[in-house]
């Protein structure tokens, strides 16, 4: 292939070049529609922001916005008369910032444990980490559901952050990560007269980070979105998070519908932001821990 | 004491102890929990043991094995879309003809709808399915001469509005770890297989896929469980726990009507065991089938 190609001029079109450039048209092809196929919801439910909610109700949401009737009175009302809104929008932003830094702290800790020592029961332990992994949290809801309640913590915000701090996916996680860093560096720390933990907090914690980037997306997505959960422990609306607040708008009667759509709409943007901070580390973090043969 | 907890013989079992305390606290003493409660008939006040009568009612329970069918149905049908769909995504942006800034939006716009939560995407795809004309997803219809859909009332046309909400919400996610699994694949392997002749789909079967087997068990794995566990989509697109003849309720939407709605804790733990022992049934033969525990315990 390559010989004949040397012998044609530049410039003249070869069956391969062609079938080359027919290619490259079709992936470009595929990937902008594919790309303005994943984009249609977040239009929608912008030019839904500019319509009143009775209209919403009644026509539902499509892509064209109506000059007409179009106004900013649901963008006034979110910064000037959105109720509780904001307080929701802040006890997320807490309660995401507590989690991602918690649960990478506690679990990165675990998952240092499992990839650097040897020790009896870590093959047993090893394996619940991964059937914790399989199983489906909203399995063992009501039980914790009763626990919680029986141990006091109800209606508490320890009650939404504790059970996710030693996170499975994300123990798992950081231990195929770690399990590229050297042990030499354990032997290297404790000659410096450093100890066990000093070794994990001095020496490790500082070349994670690639990992912790990508478990802080996934993390912070877990928690700014969680909705199950909180919306059983949770009772006092000044305690709601964003997701739960959103819920209680939606009613039948679409009364509240101009502050849903535009509290919705507004509420994507601290996770986005999260995301394209880090983004450059993702693919990177999660080849690093991904899982491997 | 001190120099005891920070010996190099008491520091692992240190480091993995928030792992053994979340273990015990927040699964196994549920878990047992759980199993008891299923026992038993709990009203306000007053805790009487029923022996397995929990678990007969199940037996006779429409409502469960329809939860059931529905659940299974739905988690089915996103793996058939969910796993071929992104990898054919990831082998494509991956591919060297591809312009790498057009791949760089692709994965940007992909991943982005994983990041709303399923409140907002729920409003959103409840208000493109709405009935009238007017409505995107009608809109769609009318293009083609089809008549305005009611979507959210027949059984078929409110699983399609589901699984779109999973392939918008969930292809990027599962690109992204097979992104990361490709990465992990020495290019001189497809060199390689240049060399001896072999075509795009060749190399595909013969390398790509075997190198990322891990990849595909562990996006398998979770799809299974994000389908099994399904609920809130529901939840929002329906506007609650009920749907028209049920048609959107999954079994842990039945674990939320007793447990939470009717307040049948007894009856709701013994549907909550069942459920987990088909899982974890699902999942040891899962992970059997590929190796994953052989290998954890020879590393």
């Amino acid at each position: 292939m390559s010989e004949t190609r040397t012998m044609v001029a530049p410039g003249v079109e070869t069956p391969a070049k062609r079938r080359h450039l027919g290619a490259r048209t079709v992936t470009a092809i595929v990937l902008i529609v594919g790309t303005l196929i994943a984009l249609v919801p977040f239009w929608a439910i912008f030019v839904g922001t500019f319509h009143d909610g009775n209209m919403l109700v009644r026509y539902g949401l499509n892509l064209g916005i109506d000059f007409s009737v179009a106004n900013f009175d649901n963008w006034v009302m979110l910064f000037t008369n959105s109720g509780s809104y904001f307080t929701w929008f802040f006890n997320s932003l807490l309660l995401t910032a507590a989690q991602v830094v918690f649960t990478l702290l506690v679990s990165s800790f675990v998952a240092y444990g499992f990839a650097m020592y040897e020790f009896r029961f870590k093959t047993t332990l090893f394996i619940l980490v991964i059937v914790l992994m399989t199983i489906p949290f909203e399995m063992l809801m009501l039980p914790l559901y009763v626990q919680t309640n029986n141990m006091g913590l109800s209606d508490s915000y320890a009650a939404v952050l504790l059970p996710f701090l030693a996170q499975a996916t994300t123990i798992f996680f950081f231990r195929q990560y770690l399990l590229g860093v050297p042990r030499e560096i354990l032997e290297a720390g404790r000659i410096d007269g450093v100890t066990e933990f000093g070794i994990f907090f001095k020496l490790v914690l500082p070349i994670m980070t690639p990992a912790m980037a990508a478990m802080a997306i996934l993390n912070g997505m877990a928690s700014w979105n969680n909705f199950l959960w909180p919306l059983l422990v949770l009772r006092t609306p000044e305690k709601y998070t964003l997701p739960i607040g959103l819920n209680t708008l939606l009613t039948p009667y679409g009364n509240n519908y101009e502050l849903l759509i535009v509290g919705a709409f507004f509420s994507i943007f601290p996770i986005m932001i999260l995301f394209f901070a880090f983004q450059r580390f993702f693919i990177a973090g999660m080849t690093a821990g991904a899982v491997k043969g | 004491m001190k120099r005891m907890l920070y010996s190099a013989k008491a520091a692992p079992y240190l480091f993995v102890l928030p792992f053994i305390l979340t273990f015990g606290i927040f699964w196994a003493y549920p878990l047992v929990n759980s199993v008891i409660m299923s026992t038993q008939d709990i009203l306000p006040g007053q805790v009487s043991s029923v022996g397995f009568a929990n678990y007969e009612r199940i037996a006779g329970d429409r409502l469960f094995w329809l939860a059931m069918g529905n659940s299974f149905r739905y988690m089915l049908l996103t793996l058939l879309i969910l796993v071929p769909l992104p990898l054919a995504l990831a082998v494509l942006v991956n591919s060297r003809i591809t312009s790498s800034r057009l791949a760089g939006i692709f994965k940007s716009a992909l991943f982005v709808p994983a990041l709303t939560s399923v409140v907002v995407a729920g409003i959103v795809f409840r208000l493109m399915f709405s009935e009238t004309e007017t409505a995107l997803m009608n809109q769609i219809l009318g293009v083609f001469g089809l008549e305005p859909e009611r979507w959210l009332r027949n059984d078929g046309t409110a699983l399609v509005a589901l699984l779109l909400l999973a392939t918008w919400r969930w292809a990027g996610v599962n690109m992204m770890y097979f992104l990361a699994g490709l990465q992990a694949i020495p290019e001189e392997y497809y060199e390689a297989a240049a060399i001896d002749g072999a075509n795009a789909w060749q190399r595909f079967w013969n390398i790509t896929v075997p190198g990322m087997k891990p990849t595909i068990v562990y996006v398998l794995v979770i799809s299974v469980y994000g389908g099994l566990a399904m609920f809130l989509e529901s939840f929002m697109i329906f506007g609650g726990n009920n749907s028209p003849q049920n048609i959107g309720l999954t079994i842990v939407g039945y674990l939320y009507r007793q447990g939470i709605e009717k307040n049948d804790l007894g009856y709701a733990s013994a549907v909550g065991v069942v459920l987990l022992v088909i899982i974890l049934a699902i999942n040891l033969v899962q992970l059997g089938a590929t190796g994953a525990f052989k290998k954890e315990a020879t590393r």
